[in-house]
């Protein structure tokens, strides 16, 4: 029998439901394999086993009773971006101290309506801000793939979502919650070697999520199936009157979806995403995803984004300058850490000083920049025009193409000591990603194919708003024909 | 548009983040650098462009106008890091 | 004419401007489901929202908007169907996110105007420049501890509506004038309370000075003060200050003040280690507020009867003098009361009554309109025992003193008192012949020609009737028995 962390979450549903298996094992399997493996990888800031066991016992009494919901028994990883009302929830940075929130965010909350369990909090970049997850206060994430011969580099999970991907690639959970802001589900995605999708803005709520750049900020799920990412969506979408930024709009069954196929579905290859520096395994992947789907009925057809190569810079002053309001509440007044001073300024100073890392305060001190008297104009409103130009060239492919296929990320994780010094270098991560996020779009990542030296590598397909189901539909096309099979050096039951 | 010692200094002050003297010229560099790369949208021409305001929807939802909040005292103060009974507490701040 | 203060250089002129912060009346914030009650335990009525916990989001009260619009509409101003919510950034202790949700580049009301009432009788028109919604702010307590201050939260995310004059006031007493008819407008409306001790209304007062005929000259800005009182001698004392720094050669600063009750001076506030630098810009966490034609025009609809349309109405429905229907209309409660004793009656002796004797009874005894011990249907009552002559004009007021004090309706006051009129005829003549029969030398020196006796003989009839003979009677009776 497969060993209970190498089950899909699907598959661990069905297993639950025909009483091979009960909740408490499967919970246990995990813990224990969180035990083993989180000293190194450091996929998780806080592991709550008895919480996690005590909700799978209930999730086993739930199955007696033939009452169980969705997700009945099944342990997830939260990014520490969520707040979860009694745990420790930290968004990977001092300056929350020991913020326990007497509230449950609006997605996790859902999750445990229909019977998830919690197996602990996932690491992060630090406020969701990075594409390495080495700003994590709580230290980096190590990513359970090794290039092939090179077994003592550590390489980056990508971020922020670092943990959660890391943790769902090393069988530690069989799904995770995430957020992308930039790219932050869908890069660790690709560097990990699992599915993630970022749905469309407004899909699930924000309440409760610890806010990076809240015109931006969306959650999605990351696990290692597309199904299992819809199966998880599922639960996790849906209006909520407590977000001003929540659709009030049905969801669809995104489960079914993924078996619709693409015949006769448009897509689109965009001109602007051929990057001179792309390497070539990753354009050969992508010109294989495009035949794979041809293979399945759908048409190609090359499309124009012209705005792309300005959505790195867009962002670079959109996202900053709405953190810095954003996370100007962490002033050590009502929650979180304190460091005194003469006077409340001084307090204040300090406390964010010493609450705040490098690259947090690097981007509170360009987004406060940006806003200020006499740059606003230049910088910020001139952002937000261009991110009208990118939405519009969006709006223009839609009346060509139903789907946008293109890579995930211009490389594959990279070493935890490269790039690390150059943030302009590093923020290059976010590149096909980034648009995404700009114009509201859902994005999802699946694992396609391997580099050279054995390590996973992603394609993304994008969108139009609210339509995540054909953008499931072609994640589960390219996920079938590539049938990625790999699996990280660092895993569970390994 | 490239920043000066004194400009990092004050948007510090702005951001009340505590910057020591010695980190100035790093952090100069470093906001230099994004800022220079961050230039090029000046090339786009966006004559005319209504520039895009939040992430989605078109119209904000009108909330009732009932209590259905508040009353929860000891769990707003539960994390303060000083908290003076029914109060927060901070320096004593002279107006 | 106009005002001005006299100063070594001349005359110089005052331009004044106000910035009103009025609290929303609703049940709860503008963005949480919290409670807004005055007066609640510290920090009893917060939310996480209002404390500024991380992942907490803002969700629109509409009962505020409608307070705003409907203000707007009482305004005469524009309501914009398109506006938008902006984050003002800056740090203070009792601002728990670190910014204030406001309305900076697009508020929700545009353009207005307010008549007001000067005490020459004359009125004058003072622009509007807009009205906007935004939440109000915590409290700091700085008398509670030798070196901390306290921070409530109460407040914290109530709706306040920021309505902004045009510099149009050109002295204290228009100062004074706008605001009371501001606050007027906002109490007919029920968009406000108006209760300036409780903080509901704050102004912040914009003043300059100029010589006549010149442009603006440089303001400053004189922050909360909460009378109207205070509203006017801040506006002197700020004028008169700015004078003598033009006339001792200096430049006067733009900067923010306080006004120092006890002292009438104004003083700078201790100036911010930083210039204000708002860095505003659209919040994220909210779409724009984009109204329905149909919705505003429902609520315009349904608008109470404002000042102005109510005094027009008094004059021109009830025949009041223009200065009768000012003082009446002056207060919602008052005009109620007013129209309740009116109803059905004589609107100008109504008028007369309420503002003539009941007024000085609740003088007398200290009270408002709203715990008056005289109801308007009692003081109603009472003006129909004048109209069926069951009382003199005299003795009602008697009779209306004793229901101050007892809180009892005309009639049972009468009737315990014996204080009904005499109007039988018969009675009045067997008191006069008495009176004659003991005045017999009188009675001849009246019929002699001593005309100016008749008042005497009034009055000893009166006399012995206890005052209680109806005047007309008696006076009808007096002459044709004296022939």
């Amino acid at each position: 029998m497969t060993a209970a962390t190498d089950l899909t979450l699907a598959g661990a549903r069905a297993a639950l439901a025909r009483r091979e298996l009960s909740a408490v094992e499967l919970t246990r399997a995990h813990l224990d394999a969180i035990a083993a493996l989180n000293p190194r990888l450091n996929a998780f800031i806080t592991v709550t086993p008895d919480q996690a066991l005590a909700q799978a016992g209930a999730a086993d009494a739930a199955l007696a009773r033939g009452d169980a919901g969705p997700l009945t028994g099944l342990p997830l990883a939260v990014k520490d971006l969520f707040c979860t009302a009694g745990t420790r929830t930290t968004a990977a940075s001092r300056i929350l101290g020991d913020f326990v929130p007497p509230y449950e965010s609006t997605v996790t909350s859902q999750l445990l309506r229909d019977g998830a369990v919690f197996l602990g909090k996932a690491n992060l970049d630090e406020f969701a801000m990075g594409s390495s997850n080495t700003s994590s206060a709580f230290g980096p994430v190590e990513n359970p793939w090794k290039r092939q011969g090179e077994e003592n580099t550590v390489l980056v999970p990508g971020g922020s979502s670092g943990g959660s991907a890391a943790a769902v690639a090393a069988r530690l959970a069989l799904g995770a919650t995430a957020t992308d802001t930039g790219g932050s589900i869908r890069q660790p995605a690709a560097f990990c070697g699992v599915a993630g999708i970022k749905p469309t803005y407004g899909r699930c709520s924000r309440f409760g999520i610890i806010a990076y750049a809240s015109s931006l900020d969306q959650a999605g799920p990351v696990a290692r199936t597309v199904e299992d990412c819809a199966i998880l969506l599922n639960s996790m979408a849906g209006f909520d009157p407590r977000d001003s930024t929540s659709a009030d709009l049905a969801v669809p069954d995104f489960a079914a979806a993924c078996e619709r196929g693409v015949k006769g579905l448009r897509i689109g290859i965009p001109r602007e995403y051929r990057l001179d520096a792309l390497p070539a395994e990753i354009a050969a992947l992508w010109e294989q995803g495009m035949a794979w789907l041809q293979a399945e009925g759908a048409t190609l057809a090359e499309i124009s984004l012209p705005h792309t190569r300005y959505a790195l810079p867009t962002y670079y002053i959109v996202a900053p300058a709405e953190a810095s309001s954003n996370l100007a509440r962490y002033d050590g007044v009502r929650f979180g850490l304190r460091k005194d001073g003469e006077d409340l300024k001084d307090l204040y100073e300090r406390t964010r000083a010493a609450g705040f890392g490098e690259e947090v305060k690097r981007r509170i001190l360009i987004g406060t920049y940006v806003l200020s008297a006499g740059y606003y104009d230049a910088y910020y409103v001139k952002a937000q025009q261009v991110r009208a130009l990118i939405r519009q060239d969006f709006d223009r492919a839609w009346d060509q193409v139903d789907a946008i296929l293109a890579p995930t990320t211009p490389t594959a994780a990279f070493g935890r000591d490269e790039k690390q010094d150059d943030p302009v270098a590093m923020y290059l991560n976010d590149v096909f990603t980034i648009t995404a996020n700009l114009a509201g779009l859902p994005g999802m990542s699946v694992p396609a194919g391997q580099d050279a030296k054995g390590l996973p590598l992603g394609l993304q397909i994008l969108g139009r708003r609210f339509d995540e189901e054909t953008v499931f539909a072609v994640g589960r096309a390219i996920e079938r024909n590539a049938g990625f099979s790999a699996l990280p050096a660092l895993r569970a039951a390994a | 548009m490239s920043l000066d010692t004194a400009t990092v200094r004050r948007v510090a002050s702005l951001a009340r983040l505590r910057v020591e003297e010695r980190d100035l010229p790093r952090l100069e560099s470093e906001l230099n650098g994004i800022l220079g790369w961050i230039e090029q949208l000046q090339a786009v021409d966006t004559t005319g462009v209504e520039p895009v305001a939040g992430g989605g929807a078109e119209a904000l939802r009108l909330r009732e106008d009932r209590v259905t909040d508040g009353g929860i005292q000891d769990d707003v103060l539960a994390n303060a890091p000083d908290r003076a009974g029914a109060f927060f507490a901070v320096p004593k701040v002279v107006e | 004419m106009s005002y001005t203060i006299e100063g070594a250089s001349g005359a110089w002129e005052v331009v004044i401007g106000l910035e009103v912060h009025a609290q929303v009346m609703s049940e709860a914030k503008l963005f949480s489901g919290a409670a807004t009650e005055f007066g609640a335990e510290p920090n009893s009525q917060v939310s996480f929202v209002d404390a500024g916990f991380p992942g907490m989001l803002p969700v629109i009260n509409g009962e505020c908007v409608a307070q705003a619009v409907r203000t707007g509409l009482g305004l005469k101003a524009q309501v914009n169907l398109w506006s938008r919510f902006d984050r003002k950034n800056y740090f203070y202790a009792d601002l728990p996110q670190g910014y204030q949700i406001s309305q900076y580049q697009f508020p929700v009301i545009g353009r207005g105007e307010i008549q007001v009432e000067l005490s020459d009788g004359s009125t004058k028109m003072i622009g509007i420049t807009r009205l906007h919604l935004e939440q109000d702010a915590g409290k700091s307590l700085h008398d509670q501890h030798p070196s901390k201050s306290y921070i409530d939260l109460n407040r914290s995310g109530v709706a306040l509506m920021e309505i902004v004059s045009e510099p149009d006031m050109r002295s204290p007493e228009e100062a004074g004038a706008y605001l009371t008819k501001l606050r007027q407008i906002l109490r007919y409306l029920g968009t406000c309370d108006g209760n300036m001790e409780q903080g509901s209304l704050r102004a912040d007062v914009n003043v300059s000075v100029r010589k006549p005929g010149e442009a603006f000259r440089t303001r400053c800005e004189v922050k909360n003060v909460n009378s109207i009182r205070f509203v006017m001698q801040a506006v002197e004392a700020e004028a008169r200050r700015q004078i003598a720094v033009w006339e001792e050669g200096g430049e006067v600063v733009q900067e923010t003040r306080l006004f120092d009750t006890g002292r009438g001076v104004t003083r700078s506030m201790r100036s911010k280690e930083d210039a204000h630098d708002y860095r505003y810009f659209p919040d994220p966490d909210l779409p724009p507020l984009v109204l329905q034609q149909d919705w505003v025009d429902q609520l315009k609809a349904a608008l109470p009867e404002l000042p102005d349309e109510r005094r027009a109405r008094y004059v021109g429905e009830y025949g009041l003098t223009p200065y009768d229907a000012h003082v009446l209309t002056l207060e919602k409660e008052t005009a109620a009361f007013y129209e309740a004793v009116a109803s059905g009656r004589d609107p100008k002796m109504a008028a007369n009554w309420v503002t003539g004797d009941f007024f000085a009874g609740l003088n007398r005894h200290g009270e408002g309109i709203g715990e008056s011990p005289v109801s308007a249907a009692d003081l109603g009552a009472l003006l129909d025992l004048i109209a069926d002559n069951t009382l003199s004009g005299k003795l009602a007021k008697e009779v209306l003193e004793a229901m101050f004090e007892t809180g009892k309706p005309p009639a049972a006051i009468v009737e315990e008192r014996g204080l009904k009129q005499v109007t039988d005829t018969g009675a009045i003549e067997a008191v006069i012949d008495q009176v004659m029969d003991a005045n017999a030398g009188k009675v001849a020196e009246y019929r002699a020609g001593k005309d100016k006796l008749f008042g005497f003989f009034v009055g000893q009839t009166m006399k012995a009737m206890q005052g209680k003979g109806n005047p007309a009677l008696v006076n009808e009776l007096l002459k044709k028995k004296l022939g």
